[in-house]
């Protein structure tokens, strides 16, 4: 990185910290949460496109990381008197009872653990490729879903958790966010990084090359999966309550639309496509309502909005099949010649 | 000093027996090449050797080192480098990158020291990265270092997989039909680079090729292969007038 480079990112990054301030205390309490949830998705999207993206392993499992990660870091969090108020129907094991730990542990303690439950999902089920590794994945996101709604005793099952404390905040959020995308980054363009590519463009030459298809594979959906339920504990404590249905295939279905909008193998493409995809799916709310067009009335139709949204993700792939980003990254030379380009496009044309 | 020996193996793809018994010597800094007409088993050889295909019998032993059953990986780690028949890149990366993945098997740091790239990663990075400009120097394809693979000629594109083959730090290489679709005058220097290399790297080749001007000129040894078995093994003259050879390549002539 150049020294004007460094320049230009911590300006950047102090203007966009201005900005968290200001909307800290200004924003309304709806939209500093979807401020917060396009950090949270930037963080899911890109622990996915680690493992989508860069490795090249089609894994569709997210929701169930997500799940784990979500009821680790509510359940060390969750109040002892709140936790007796949750578990009505059957009373929560003994010492899970007791223990009430901060957010940031708890928070780590979640990600290390669906790291290690991606770990032994992953070791078996990543000598499958392509179609077979996908389905295995969700097969495996249900289990994790079914057996957190039988474990009544530890997750109180179909009930879900409620009167999780709020901790998520801006801070957080975005902190997580950025450190996750330097930690990508570093990973990405490391040697490590190159083999997980490698392994993504054609696996039998990776393995004449002497990379360990099955150690960087393991090691790629390990740290995506800690990602992942490090997400989900920061989306469990932003919302308050979780229960089982939350983390269905259609919570995977989001995050993989937004790395496939924003170029599958682009950390920049994920970072940008989280907040259009968050944001988008907030301002297209008014689909769902009735319209009125002054001449026509359109009567209002719930999930209007998801076949929109549907319809935005045939387009881009029709047409636009790399994404927004491709396997493209910013930086700042290309901006910088793209808006001198139009400069000139502009005086040409006076 | 002998590097690598196969002792009778065979290969079963269910009723067909695509390679049998097959025995193999390769000595230290030799040339030795593998002919015979398509499907004769040639690949599938290479294939056994780099582990790739288990042999269904017989050993493979490198420096006396039995590695019949390592993982294909391992193998490359050991010393044993190879190209493919049909080029097989790591088409979306740039050519420099395709070298330097080819180094990530000698890296001793582990996935956090590189993460945060502390001095021991810092040092090896850096070597990676000359010693992998070092290698494209030598290919001539240092000026194209930056493009993507795939864009280049197929002639580059060639020699790219045998500078990425080289980066494994190899003892035998294997080379998978080098010279197959060039143009006379690539194919001349394909040759003269192939001996280059043998010497520069002081390495032991294996090569699979069908045009035979290039087999004739640099092989030491040669065998030919028909329908998985070993048919003929001699020196270029030899070969040239073995009865076997010429009704293998060219049919029996009936009328005679």
């Amino acid at each position: 990185m150049k020294r004007k480079d460094i320049y230009l990112t911590v300006v950047s990054l102090l203007v966009f910290t201005v900005f968290l301030i200001y909307a800290h205390f200004r924003f309304d309490a709806y939209k500093l949460r979807i401020l917060n949830l396009c950090a949270i998705y930037t963080v899911l999207g890109l622990s996915m496109n680690l493992i989508n993206g860069f490795t090249g392993l089609f894994s569709l499992g997210h929701a169930g990381f997500m799940a784990i990660g979500a009821y680790t870091t509510a359940l060390l969090t969750l109040p002892v008197a709140t936790k007796a108020q949750n578990f009505f129907l059957k009373p929560i094991i003994e010492p899970l009872s007791n223990i009430v730990l901060p957010f940031f542990p708890s928070l780590l303690i979640g990600g290390l653990l669906t790291a290690f439950i991606g770990f032994l999902i992953g070791a078996p089920a990543l000598r499958l490729k392509g179609d077979y590794l996908a389905i295995a994945t969700l097969g495996f996101a249900e289990i994790i879903r079914i057996v957190i709604i039988n474990a009544q005793r530890v997750t109180n099952g179909a009930l879900g958790l409620k009167g999780i404390p709020a901790t998520t905040n801006l801070w957080w959020s975005f902190g997580v966010a950025i450190f996750t995308i330097i930690f990508m980054l570093l990973l990405i363009n490391s040697s490590y990084g190159r083999a997980f590519k490698a392994i993504r463009e054609d696996e039998i030459a990776a393995e004449s090359m002497g990379i360990s298809l099955f150690r960087h594979k393991v090691l790629s959906f390990t740290i995506g999966s800690f990602f992942a339920g490090i997400g989900g504990g920061l989306l469990g404590n932003l919302l308050g309550t979780i229960d089982p249905a939350l983390f269905k295939f259609t919570l995977t279905f989001n995050i993989l639309l937004i790395i496939v909008l924003g170029g599958i193998g682009s950390i920049t493409g994920t970072v940008i496509s989280a907040f259009i995809v968050t944001i988008a799916g907030e301002v297209l709310r008014f689909l769902d309502q009735s319209i009125n067009l002054g001449f026509v009335v359109i009567p209002g139709i719930t999930g209007m909005r998801m076949v929109v949204f549907s319809l935005m993700l045939m387009l881009v792939v029709l047409f636009y099949s790399h994404g927004l980003m491709g396997t493209n990254e910013f930086n700042w030379d290309r901006m910088f010649d793209k808006l001198s380009a139009k400069k000139l496009l502009a005086k040409r044309r006076d | 000093m002998e590097m690598l020996r196969t002792d009778d193996i065979t290969m079963q793809f269910g009723g067909l027996v695509a390679v049998k018994d097959f025995n193999l010597n390769l000595n230290k800094g030799s040339i030795i090449a593998l002919i015979g007409p398509n499907g004769a088993g040639k690949t599938t050889i290479f294939n056994m050797i780099t582990s790739v295909y288990k042999p269904t019998k017989g050993k493979i032993y490198f420096k006396d080192k039995d590695i019949t059953e390592l993982a294909p990986h391992i193998v490359t780690k050991l010393g044993i480098a190879r190209t493919f028949q049909n080029i097989r890149l790591f088409k979306d990366l740039s050519v420099f990158e395709n070298v330097l993945i080819a180094n990530h098997l000698h890296l001793k740091s582990n996935v956090f020291e590189a993460i945060l790239r502390d001095s021991k990663y810092k040092k090896e990075e850096r070597l990676m990265k000359e010693k992998a400009l070092e290698l494209l120097e030598i290919v001539g394809l240092s000026d194209v270092k930056n493009e993507k693979s795939s864009s280049l000629p197929y002639g580059m594109q060639r020699k790219l997989e045998i500078a990425r083959a080289l980066a494994t730090n190899p003892e035998i290489l294997l080379l998978d039909e080098p010279a197959a679709g060039m143009n006379p005058r690539e194919t001349e220097e394909i040759t003269l680079f192939i001996k280059k290399i043998r010497d520069d790297f002081d390495l032991t080749i294996l090569l699979i090729e069908h045009h035979m001007q290039v087999v004739m000129d640099i092989s030491e040894e040669i065998y030919v292969l028909d329908y998985g078995i070993t048919i003929a093994k001699g020196s270029p003259y030899e070969i040239q007038n073995n009865e076997r050879v010429i009704q293998a390549y060219l049919g029996v002539d009936e009328g005679a």
